[in-house]
């Protein structure tokens, strides 16, 4: 029989470290059910017939946040053989406050005492034994980054799995709680039974009046008074109140037992090693130059240096490989229709996305290593006041800033944004910071219209994506994502250097969910698109593509662009085939004019446009919804294509709502 | 006095953490309980937030939050 394990702990106490320890690359990477909460699940390396499930990093299991919810269902419905709590040795008083709360569980739980390296390095010790006794459940010393310990602990977890072990010891509380708790277990323990819950969890947090308990527990209303006086007694005679309370007792019962077991000298190495770089990291003065200059020197070294040349490269394979499939079609004679669907749509379509490959896992790379060595949260720390206004935290600032690159990589890099609201609104955002792909269609614009002021143009081409996404948040924050925000109390981890397993294998579960949608729904777009794109309404391909099925929606369009100034159907059309990927605009309008060189399309494009009404159009194409890999990205992240297809939407008609008033006001002055 | 208005390189012992809801039990989780000692030990760029050292472990808030937590016993560290 196959055992399942859930591993539980603490956010910077190395748990994808250890993951990635147990599993290698052998793991899947999904949601939990109903919610954008990161599931990981693996098969152990050391033992093929147990799994192992990732489950997200929490610092407690209270009700509030989606996070926590997930952990304590999962660990309550799915019945895991046993659970491996990773705890922080160096950073031991708060993970074991999460530790208390588990073991209340009634599951098999082992404890992975890790970083036990550094605890050693730094001249202090944990007697293991001691808190193992104190605690009632065996604790393996281990240390994930340098992988000590990890047999060990997977011969102890299977060990108590398969003996079903509990934890030997929930009664941490004294007097008062201690009282309080009992009482309630005795009027809830059939409801509690009826629900699935272990009875002592259950009264815990109905003491801690955690209210989606009281639901699930089905109480009657008899019930929930006699819960309230006991409560309500028990505040009384310690002059607290109920959380506090229970907060209070497990951090308690840890600091005598830490006091037994952990023999501290001082801080460890590493903590005073992090105080010394954060004197220069998040200095005053030089914080925010620095972190600017990271950002700068990663994006010199993603978009140019090395991402450049890696890219082109690609695109010369891609190229080479469609050119040779080209010919090889030839020879065999294929249908004219079929060669145009497999070159033109199917390598061409899915060929200028794929190229955009190297960029991806470069920029992952990078971010990676931001992350895992804990600069990430510095980053937080130091910009936050800048994004609260806008009701999002400094967390979101580095997937906004890479937006600027590439939607794509910026969206997906929102998974390690802790709140829920705080992601969704995030990928929302995003999209405004003007992305490189639409480079192609400003420098057409500007060439055409505004030589001379090229540069203040594209100035306020950036500025006014940033504008709409500041608008947006304060609009969001008063309407769709009313309610509290998840409160920013943020741990500063003690800087360390990054594992190599784990940033490869983050490159590479990147990589993979890019190729994934570069082959299924950006293949799908890219062969409809083709097909509109090639085909007249007779189903006969056209030789002139302003006869296609694409011109002709671009037609029926074109009436929604009058009030924004430009309503020729060639640039509805050629704004549609922009959804495969910006640059099409420019190739598309190119085709569309008959244009022959760069002079040409401009003068067909002077007569296109006014410059007021290029100016309208600049706003649209900087803000309308993001191309079909950054339509999936959100997708992906969101969890949900409803909520992708509402964040194009507001998208689109946030475009189209500033190139209106451009257009309109603009024609106030220009006449 | 509440923890917003201790300045860096002081430490304070907690009295009582105000607040309601998530944030308030967010607080609490996160070892910032009565009796516990804190030190600032320096505000953001930006003036806001702040970063504290609690329980052997370095912990940031904003100030906004800081204020529901009552300290007594200032000194410098």
């Amino acid at each position: 029989m196959s055992i399942l394990f859930a591993l539980a702990g603490n956010q910077n106490s190395g748990k994808t470290t250890l993951f990635n320890r147990l599993t290698g690359s052998n793991q899947h990477v999904g949601n939990f059910p109903g919610v954008t909460v990161e599931k990981k699940e693996g098969r152990l390396l050391l033992k093929k017939d147990a799994f192992v499930v990732d489950l997200p990093g929490i610092y407690s299991l209270s009700p509030y946040t989606a996070e926590e919810v997930v952990t304590r269902d999962f660990i309550v419905k799915e019945h895991p053989d046993a659970i491996i709590n990773i705890v922080d040795a160096t950073n031991i008083e708060r993970n074991l406050y999460l530790s208390l709360q588990l073991m209340e569980l009634e599951i098999p739980m082992v404890i992975a005492l890790n970083m036990m390296d550094e605890v050693r390095a730094s001249g202090n010790s944990i007697k293991v034994k001691e808190l193992s006794d104190a605690l009632g459940v065996p604790i393996v010393p281990i240390s994930a980054g340098k992988n000590e310990g990890i047999h060990e602990l997977v011969d102890v977890a299977i060990k108590i799995a398969s003996e079903k072990q509990k934890p030997k010891r929930q009664d941490f509380c004294t007097g008062e709680i201690h009282k309080a708790i009992h009482a309630i277990a005795h009027i809830i323990e059939d409801h509690a039974i009826a629900a699935g819950y272990p009875v002592r969890f259950a009264s815990t947090k109905m003491v801690e009046g955690d209210e989606p308990m009281q639901k699930e527990l089905k109480l009657h209303d008899n019930e929930i008074r006699l819960i309230a006086h006991i409560t309500k007694e028990m505040e009384e005679q310690l002059h607290t109140d109920r959380e506090a309370a229970l907060a209070d007792m497990r951090y308690q019962f840890i600091e005598e037992v830490c006091a037994k077991c952990v023999v501290k000298k001082g801080e460890s190495l590493e903590q005073l090693r992090s105080e010394k770089m954060d004197r220069i990291l998040t200095h005053k003065y030089f914080g925010i130059p620095i972190f600017l200059g990271i950002m700068l020197l990663i994006f010199i070294l993603t978009f140019s240096v090395i991402g450049a040349p890696l890219q082109s490269l690609f695109e010369q394979g891609i190229d080479a490989a469609t050119g040779w499939f080209s010919d090889w079609l030839t020879g065999l004679n294929v249908n004219p229709a079929l060669h145009s669907l497999l070159i033109d749509g199917v390598c061409t379509g899915v060929g200028s996305v794929l190229s955009f490959l190297p960029l991806i896992v470069l920029l992952f790379f990078f971010l990676s290593i931001l992350e895992d060595s804990g600069y990430m949260a510095r980053v937080a720390f130091v910009m936050d006041k800048l994004l609260r206004k806008i009701g999002l935290s400094g967390r979101s600032f580095v997937p906004m800033l890479i937006g600027f690159g590439c939607s794509v990589p910026a969206i997906m890099a929102t998974r390690t944004l802790s709140s829920d609201r705080d992601r969704k609104m995030t990928i929302l955002l995003t999209p405004f910071m003007s992305c490189s792909a639409k480079l192609p269609i400003y420098g057409m614009i500007t060439a055409a219209f505004f030589e001379r002021q090229a540069g203040i143009v594209m100035f306020s081409i950036y500025v006014l994506g940033i504008l709409v996404a500041v608008l947006s948040g304060l609009l969001l924050k008063k309407t769709v994502f009313k309610g509290n925000p998840v409160p920013f109390v943020m741990e500063l981890p003690a800087y360390r250097f990054p594992a190599a397993k784990s940033v490869l294998i983050h490159m590479w579960e990147k990589g993979k969910d890019f190729i994934r949608k570069a082959f299924t729904i950006i293949f799908l777009s890219t062969i409809v698109i083709w097909f509109l794109q090639s085909f007249g309404w007779n189903f006969q391909m056209v030789e002139d593509s302003a006869d296609s099925i694409l011109a002709s929606i671009g037609n029926l369009l074109a009436p929604l662009f009058i009030p924004l100034g430009f309503s020729d159907w060639k640039i509805s059309t050629a704004l549609i085939t922009g959804f495969t990927a910006k640059e099409s605009v420019v190739s598309t309008l190119t085709i569309l004019t008959g244009a022959t060189g760069d002079a040409s399309l401009y003068s067909a494009l002077q007569s296109l446009f006014t410059p007021l009404s290029a100016l309208s159009f600049l706003a649209f194409t900087i803000l309308y919804m993001p191309c079909v890999a950054a339509f999936a990205a959100s997708k992906r992240e969101l969890g949900s294509l409803k909520g992708a297809l509402l964040t194009a939407a507001y998208q689109t008609g946030a475009a189209y709502v500033v190139a209106l008033l451009i257009y309109q006001i603009g024609r106030l002055f220009v006449g | 006095m509440t923890l917003d208005q201790l300045t860096p390189k002081k430490s304070a012992t907690i009295t009582a953490v105000g607040g309601v809801g998530a944030l308030r039990r967010r607080l609490l989780d996160m070892g910032l309980t009565p009796g516990t000692k804190v030190t600032v030990r320096k505000v953001a760029p930006m003036g806001d937030p702040i970063e504290l050292f609690l329980r052997g472990y370095v912990l940031t808030i904003r100030k906004e939050d800081a204020s529901n937590i009552e300290i007594h016993g200032v000194m410098d560290v």
